[in-house]
């Protein structure tokens, strides 16, 4: 239930017993449905909605990626350049979540930002880039994260390789905003002292190159940029050469797993502070057959490709929903938190990836759905 | 009707093994055609469904609460009825069965979703989604033959009380979603004995629909009267006619679904050991649909193709109409009947068997029924309709 905006303390003691005698009145007019139903037909990013987002704009970045300016709804609680925010968006009519770095500091618009890159079979980042328009609405959660600058300066190398750049981006528009007229020098910027080495496939890949070489022009960050096709693949054991003082700066890193695992293991040689941030931290095999972990009873089953889980886990001593064991009734449905399943009758494979799904995941029959690859469902 | 394995003439008599199981993969490839093709433009559609549906109603509420002018008594009443049973049929009765459960979307879906009907849709989809559409027209496990009040086949034995079942028949009509919440509790079985009565599970569940229509009731009988003022009475009697509308609107689509003349009731034998392909041919056969316009196709929330519903019960509902004429040519070339009538031919068809079964079969004369003389072998038609 979501209809009362949040109570203030300074109210008199009768309020929020009229506002609750109101609200259950509301609730009882609209049963079986809730006051909030009807409120989003009108209102959807009114104060006490679900979190929503409308797309206000649409700015291309380089060929394949666009930053996508979204107006928040009205309990946004504010982020720190360097969070990042999950959104859910509808591609072909299905919700699909994904975490996307806050690519400004907050905003005097309200609104805030994410700057996406269209991946190769990226459903989402794909859909994002290319066909969003002005005017969608938008699922969001509250901004997230432990990548951000501490408040009072210091010296910092940023690393950063392909769309790893969107969170520093975030957090270096918050620390030198761009007006018409050029950069704006901030007092309390002026204690950060700031080297980004900055990866990318290539120059026309870049995503942000242009602010980076701005600011670097300004003398506010020095920049080292480095393409993988002119300089080739960055060595980190380079860094040293690249950032002579880098045994004085606190390292900030965000990219690729490889890259994050390779400076992880070259700081800690070094005694070196490193904070890093990975947007995807698994990679879904999808195979025939697999363990299946079922949450609530710690219970672990192996299925094989063939079998639905539902008959698994019965073998197995599991108590599970059941109803037509045929796919029709909806019976058996259960949230499948991690992994991949198959439709025995068309071969469908459905994936749930953490952190990219809803609630606790992705609802699947079990009945007529076999393990393709570990599983984690909810139950 | 008379279960199929009794029939003098078989009307599956004539295809083999290898056509039942032909059939079933004609209709997987056209389930899968639509799954293929379901995207944004479906999910567009349920959405618009649904806040249509809902500015209706709020819309209907609000010129009700000068119900007492009769203008906006008609024009509310009107409106609540329509919005309740697009509600009840096109969004919640398919919300239910799952048929939008691919949009991921939490609200709009099967196991969230909770309708405007005093049962509660966890009872609801069990003994709908599991029991009648698993079991289909399979007389002694598909309690929607007559919902255990009505004797609606020849082969379900009568008994005194069947006589008053046009009766009968009449007030679960109008009272029909009461008759639902009562069916889904099975309430006849349960209060029969005292160990039933005291199960419980059955307590649980009897608990959770008096909350249900508790709610339903303080609703349309005691809020928005009381929201009305003055116009209280005249609120209190609209809400209650859209409900009897909604009542006997649903009451006359779902009677069209399963009980006109055509269509085909089986043994319960003849499931054993059913395979995908004869599950779809006793969908086929033991379901009708109603012909009409669009608007009537969208006022039974698309049951008017119910033949292609109970074949894909999850498929989405705006989808029914555009996959019926493949499904019809499907019928023909078998040789199968695709029953199918204009709502008041089908309604008629329905009510005549109330009628006419709430006597003996052979009371005079009249019903050529079953009994095991008219058979050439009840087990080689029982072996046709398994094969």
């Amino acid at each position: 239930m979501s209809l009362t905006a949040p109570s203030k303390p300074s109210t008199r003691a009768a309020r929020p017993s009229l506002r609750r005698r109101f609200l259950r009145l509301a609730e009882r007019a609209t049963s079986p449905l809730l006051p909030a139903d009807y409120l989003d037909l009108f209102d959807p990013l009114r104060p006490g909605a679900d979190l929503r987002g409308r797309i206000v704009a649409v700015h291309p970045e380089t060929a394949d990626a666009a930053t996508i300016v979204i107006r928040p709804g009205a309990d946004w609680a504010g982020h720190v350049p360097g969070q990042y925010v999950r959104v859910g968006v509808d591609v072909d009519g299905i919700r699909q979540w994904r975490a996307y770095s806050l690519t400004h500091g907050p905003r005097a618009d309200g609104n805030i930002s994410i700057t996406v890159k269209a991946v190769p079979d990226g459903l989402v980042s794909t859909h994002l880039v290319r066909e969003s328009r002005p005017g969608t609405l938008v699922h969001l959660e509250q901004a997230q994260g432990e990548f951000v600058l501490p408040t009072d300066g210091g010296k910092f190398l940023f690393v950063t390789a392909g769309s790893g750049v969107t969170p520093v981006i975030g957090m270096l528009r918050n620390l030198f905003p761009v007006a018409d007229d050029g950069v704006v020098r901030l007092a309390r910027s002026a204690a950060y002292d700031i080297v980004v080495v900055h990866v990318a496939p290539s120059e026309p890949h870049s995503i942000f190159i242009d602010n980076l070489r701005a600011l670097d022009d300004a003398g506010l960050i020095r920049l080292v940029a480095r393409y993988d096709d002119e300089h080739g693949v960055l060595d980190v054991a380079d860094l040293e050469t690249l950032v002579p003082d880098l045994h004085d700066r606190a390292t900030l890193a965000c990219g690729p797993g490889g890259l994050l695992d390779a400076l992880q293991r070259h700081h800690d040689e070094r005694g070196l502070d490193l904070l890093t941030e990975q947007f995807r931290a698994t990679t879904l095999v999808v195979g025939e057959g697999g363990t299946v972990d079922f949450t609530g009873s710690g219970t672990t089953v192996d299925a094989d490709g063939a079998t639905p889980i539902l008959d698994a886990a019965e073998a197995a001593g599991v108590l599970m929903p059941s109803g037509c064991r045929m796919g029709i009734c909806f019976g058996c449905v259960l949230p499948l938190r991690e992994g991949a399943v198959r439709d025995l009758r068309t071969g469908a494979v459905t994936t749930a990836t953490p952190g990219e799904t809803e609630g606790q995941g992705v609802p699947i029959q079990t009945c007529i759905s076999a393990a393709a690859g570990a599983c984690v469902i909810d139950h | 009707m008379t279960v199929l394995q009794k029939k003098s003439h078989n009307p599956i008599g004539h295809l083999t093994p290898e056509d039942v199981e032909q059939i079933g993969v004609e209709l997987d490839a056209i389930r899968q055609s639509v799954i293929d093709t379901r995207g944004a433009d479906d999910a567009a559609y349920i959405r618009k469904v649904i806040a249509t549906q809902r500015k209706l109603e709020l819309g209907s509420r609000a010129v009700l609460l000068v119900s007492m002018f009769p203008p906006a008594w008609v024009v509310g009443t009107a409106g609540l009825a329509v919005a309740k049973i697009i509600e009840n049929m096109e969004i919640g009765h398919n919300v239910m069965h799952g048929q939008w459960d691919w949009m991921r979307d939490p609200k709009i879906h099967s196991t969230t979703w909770e309708w405007d009907n005093a049962s509660p849709s966890e009872q609801w989809k069990h003994s709908h989604n599991e029991l009648h559409h698993t079991y289909t027209n399979v007389i002694g496990k598909d309690n929607d033959l007559g919902y255990g009040i009505m004797r609606v086949d020849e082969d379900q034995r009568w008994v005194p009380l069947y006589a008053a079942q046009p009766v009968w028949n009449f007030v679960n009509a109008c009272f029909f979603e009461y008759g639902i919440a009562a069916y889904d509790l099975e309430l006849g079985k349960n209060l029969a004995t005292k160990e039933r009565r005291q199960d419980p599970d059955f307590r649980a569940r009897a608990k959770v629909t008096l909350k249900k229509i508790r709610n339903q009731m303080t609703k349309d009988y005691v809020i928005h009267p009381l929201l009305s003022g003055p116009s209280f009475l005249n609120t209190l009697a609209a809400n209650a006619t859209a409900n009897l509308i909604r009542n006997l609107w649903t009451h006359s689509v779902i009677m069209c679904g399963h009980f006109p003349e055509g269509v085909e009731t089986f043994e319960r034998r003849s499931i054993v050991g059913e395979t995908r392909g004869e599950w779809y041919l006793r969908q086929m056969l033991g379901s009708a649909n109603i012909s009409g316009s669009k608007a009537m196709h969208f006022m039974t929330g698309n049951l008017s193709f119910q033949i292609e519903h109970h074949l894909f019960p999850d498929l989405p509902s705006n989808r029914y109409q555009e996959i019926a004429p493949q499904v019809q040519d499907l019928f023909r070339r078998y040789g199968l009947t695709y029953t199918t009538g204009s709502l008041p031919r089908q309604v008629a068809s329905a009510w005549k068997k109330v009628i006419r079964l709430s006597l003996p079969n052979d009371f005079l004369g009249r019903n050529k029924g079953a009994s095991v003389t008219d058979l050439p072998t009840s087990e080689t038609a029982r072996e046709h309709a398994a094969a």
